[in-house]
């Protein structure tokens, strides 16, 4: 070897350092740099100003939380105690939670001390370590006795109204209403309301119960009684939750098959080796390509104009534009079928329908299989989506729930359901692959069943998932 | 002689194969007509459940797309306009799902490495981190944003926040995937030398799988924009937010529509087509 060579070789191998060094640092330089735009693009520093720090907290707070309202008519004297102060969480009258006392004076305990109590005009709020607050409304305004000393900042007072904040719940009175919040832990009323023989009693009860005979309902079973309280649920409406969840499944599972129908025969009409004719190819690619760049947003705001809200709208929108992605993905596998074994059956004397059915079919159902449930599972995530758009299944509960910006556990709730959900679906499809592709064994995707390498290595290169 | 091979057994094989074949046929034909019955009883309950039928719109699926064709045609002059004064909303669009999969891009990489047997830094916390990885793939886009846009209010950042944090739990597995396959050999050469295990990481295992990396991350990218158009529509901004408001506006507006529409579609064409072009590019010099 010549020292000439050596030197080109060394400024060949120094010029790769020198470009390989460039690029290492060049490219995270340049995703820096292209944040640093974003951030100033974006206006997150804005961003701060106008974040509500209120609203995340009334999210959190209500997501784990509840309260209970008990309130005064000044006027006429009724007491009424009601579960997030709505007309379905109201205890029937003359009932009330074990910290309410009701009778000729109405004593609520908020617990550690804390003692508020609706005398006849007056009401009294007890606090430990401060002392006793005596409030008497009227039609002049809200008169009230505090302790001696300057006023603590979690007591607001003005003529016409009072608000006392503790952490063990808050005293509002104004002239016409006197109004206790007291809060608690958990999730209100899920399974039973208050109408329901079965609210209040312990899980032991309600499991003794569902065995037991001896019927609460007179005539129907305790179990399909308890069943029909908790799907019937006024606060929680169990059984509208599910049907949407279920609407949305559906979308998904419509929309995706239905795809899958569409585009099958299409994408043999888009291949190379199937389709001698080049403008038919040139055709059908061209209306893959549009059905998949319209996008799923598109074809909702045009379907939703002819079908009206609802599933069938968000399935045939899933439909229209995963034919176009199948349609693509079917027609590149069937590009990568292996020939030998058309030319197999062929030699035994088939006709070309038998050819496509024993010779192409087998050899690409596993990768279509597998392509229908990779998109199924992913489609169940884009039908809460469309749903919310077009106005159905758990995407249309969700987005209802959030607009009214107070029923926060119901959000909370839908969520968890939301991804459990997609787990779930996730995971039956994950384990439907492993069937249908290895036949049963639990081995990485496609080994044995795939004799065209092509198509294996179409498998292995291409990757389908969303 | 063996028994099987008399001719009595193979009359017997060949009763036996072609019982096993009508068995099979048969389970295939009801298997088939399960999916038959599955998918049309499907269809028709969602079209109960729908607010219009299907055989009642079905007639009028174009008029929408001809009404808002006519009066794009009629106020032509107007679409250069329109286009132009789009394009800002659009580059926020593309903006967000680029900023998205970029930042979720760089998350998934290290949740993927945590996460790969051999390569995690706590091998016992691998299950943690897969977990970690499945709950933000199952969380659909819309639930964070609509939550964000109530905390942080209406813009490109909630979008943001949510895209990447679907898309970090997307890629960390198939990341973690591309993990599995790389070579352990760099890595324990530079464990040799007293590497710590981010240089190891660094410096061993990502200029092995980077190309993959950028493959699958392409991909996320054309998913992106099509999130992110649908997120501005939730309120999120972008040109999702401006065709929600053409379409509030109904007629009149549709011009306008038209504009945004052939805009998003033109989009995303392009990425699609120059994502597939580059990720072939990627996989065929890895082939090499």
């Amino acid at each position: 070897m010549t020292t000439a060579t050596v030197q080109a070789q060394k400024l060949a191998a120094e010029q790769l350092f020198s470009r390989k060094r460039l690029f290492a640092f060049g490219l995270p330089t340049l995703a820096l740099a292209y944040l640093l735009y974003i951030f100033f693009a974006f206006d997150v520093l804005g961003l701060t100003s106008r974040a509500s720090l209120d609203n995340a907290r009334t999210l959190v707070a209500d997501s784990y939380s509840y309260k209970t309202h008990v309130s005064r008519d000044n006027r006429s004297g009724t007491v009424t105690v009601a579960i997030e102060g709505e007309r379905k969480g109201t205890y029937p009258e003359g009932t009330a939670p074990d910290w309410v006392s009701l009778g000729e004076d109405t004593v609520i305990d908020l617990g550690n001390g804390h003692v508020v109590k609706y005398a006849d005009e007056e009401i009294h709020y007890d606090i430990p370590g401060y002392g006793l607050i005596t409030a008497n409304p009227g039609r002049s305004g809200v008169a009230t006795t505090f302790p001696d000393g300057p006023l603590p900042d979690w007591i607001n007072a003005s003529k016409n109204r009072v608000t006392i904040t503790t952490d063990e719940g808050r005293l509002t009175i104004t002239r016409n209403r006197t109004e206790v919040l007291r809060y608690f832990a958990g999730w209100e009323l899920f399974f039973f309301t208050l109408d329901s023989p079965f609210h209040g009693r312990s899980f032991t009860d309600i499991v003794g119960l569902a065995v037991s005979s001896d019927q609460l309902e007179p005539g129907q079973s305790n179990l399909s009684a308890m069943w029909e309280d908790f799907i019937n649920n006024a606060m929680w409406r169990h059984g509208e939750v599910f049907w949407a969840i279920f609407e949305t499944i559906l979308m998904a599972f419509l929309g995706t098959l239905g795809a899958a129908i569409v585009a099958l025969p299409m994408g043999f009409l888009a291949a190379r080796n199937f389709t001698p004719l080049r403008s038919v190819r040139f055709a059908f690619r061209r209306v893959f390509d549009f059905l998949r760049g319209v996008d799923a947003l598109i074809w909702t705001i045009v379907l939703a104009r002819a079908f009206g809200p609802g599933p069938l709208t968000g399935a045939l929108a899933i439909l229209l534009t995963d034919s176009g992605t199948f349609g693509k993905m079917f027609s590149e596998a069937l590009e990568n079928v292996d020939k030998k074994q058309i030319e197999g059956v062929q030699s035994t004397g088939a006709k070309p329908v038998q050819r496509y059915r024993f010779g192409v079919i087998p050899q690409i159902t596993p990768v279509l299989l597998s392509q229908i449930l990779y998109y199924l599972e992913s489609n169940t995530r884009s039908a809460t989506i469309i749903g919310a758009i077009t106005g159905g299944g758990i995407g249309l509960l969700l987005t209802q729930a959030m607009i009214t910006q107070k029923d926060w556990e119901e959000v909370t709730y839908y969520i968890i359901l939301v991804i459990l959900m997609v787990m779930i679906m996730d995971w039956l499809s994950g384990i439907l692959r492993r069937r249908l592709i290895a036949g049963g064994e639990p081995t990485k995707r496609g080994k044995s069943r795939f004799a065209g390498a092509g198509l294996k290595r179409y498998l292995e290169n291409a990757p389908w998932a969303r | 002689m063996s028994e099987s091979a008399s001719p009595n057994g193979i009359s017997q094989i060949r009763v036996d194969y072609l019982a096993q074949t009508r068995r099979k046929r048969m389970y295939g034909g009801i298997l088939l007509l399960l999916f038959v019955a599955l998918m049309v009883g499907g269809f028709d309950l969602a079209d109960q459940r729908n607010a219009g039928g299907f055989w009642d719109g079905l007639h009028r699926v174009f008029d929408f797309p001809a009404e808002v064709l006519s009066e794009a045609a009629e106020k032509l002059a107007l679409l250069p306009g329109h286009l132009i004064h789009f394009a800002p909303a659009l580059l926020e669009t593309v903006n967000i799902a680029g900023a998205a999969t970029l930042a979720g891009a760089l998350i998934a990489i290290v949740l993927s490495l945590l996460s790969t047997r051999g390569l995690a830094r706590w091998p016992r916390l691998i299950p943690v981190f897969r977990r970690v990885m499945d709950i933000m793939r199952a969380v659909p886009e819309i639930v964070i944003a609509l939550v964000l846009i109530f905390v942080l209010g209406g813009g490109p950042v909630p979008a943001m926040i949510a895209i990447a944090f679907h898309t970090a739990g997307a890629l960390g597995k198939l990341f973690s995937e591309v993990n599995e396959n790389a070579d352990l050999k760099p890595v324990e050469g530079l464990a040799s030398v007293g590497a710590s295990w981010s240089q190891r990481m660094v410096l061993g295992v990502i200029p092995q799988v980077s190309p993959n990396y950028l493959s699958y991350a392409l991909l996320r990218f054309e998913i992106n924009i099509r999130a992110s158009a649908i997120l501005g529509f939730v309120g999120a901004g972008g040109i999702g937010y401006e065709l929600k408001n053409a379409m509030s506006w109904g007629q009149g507006k549709y011009d306008e529509a038209a504009a945004i529409f052939t805009l998003l579609f033109l989009t995303i064409v392009a990425v699609d087509q120059a994502s597939s072009a580059l990720r072939h590019k990627l996989t065929e010099g890895r082939a090499q």
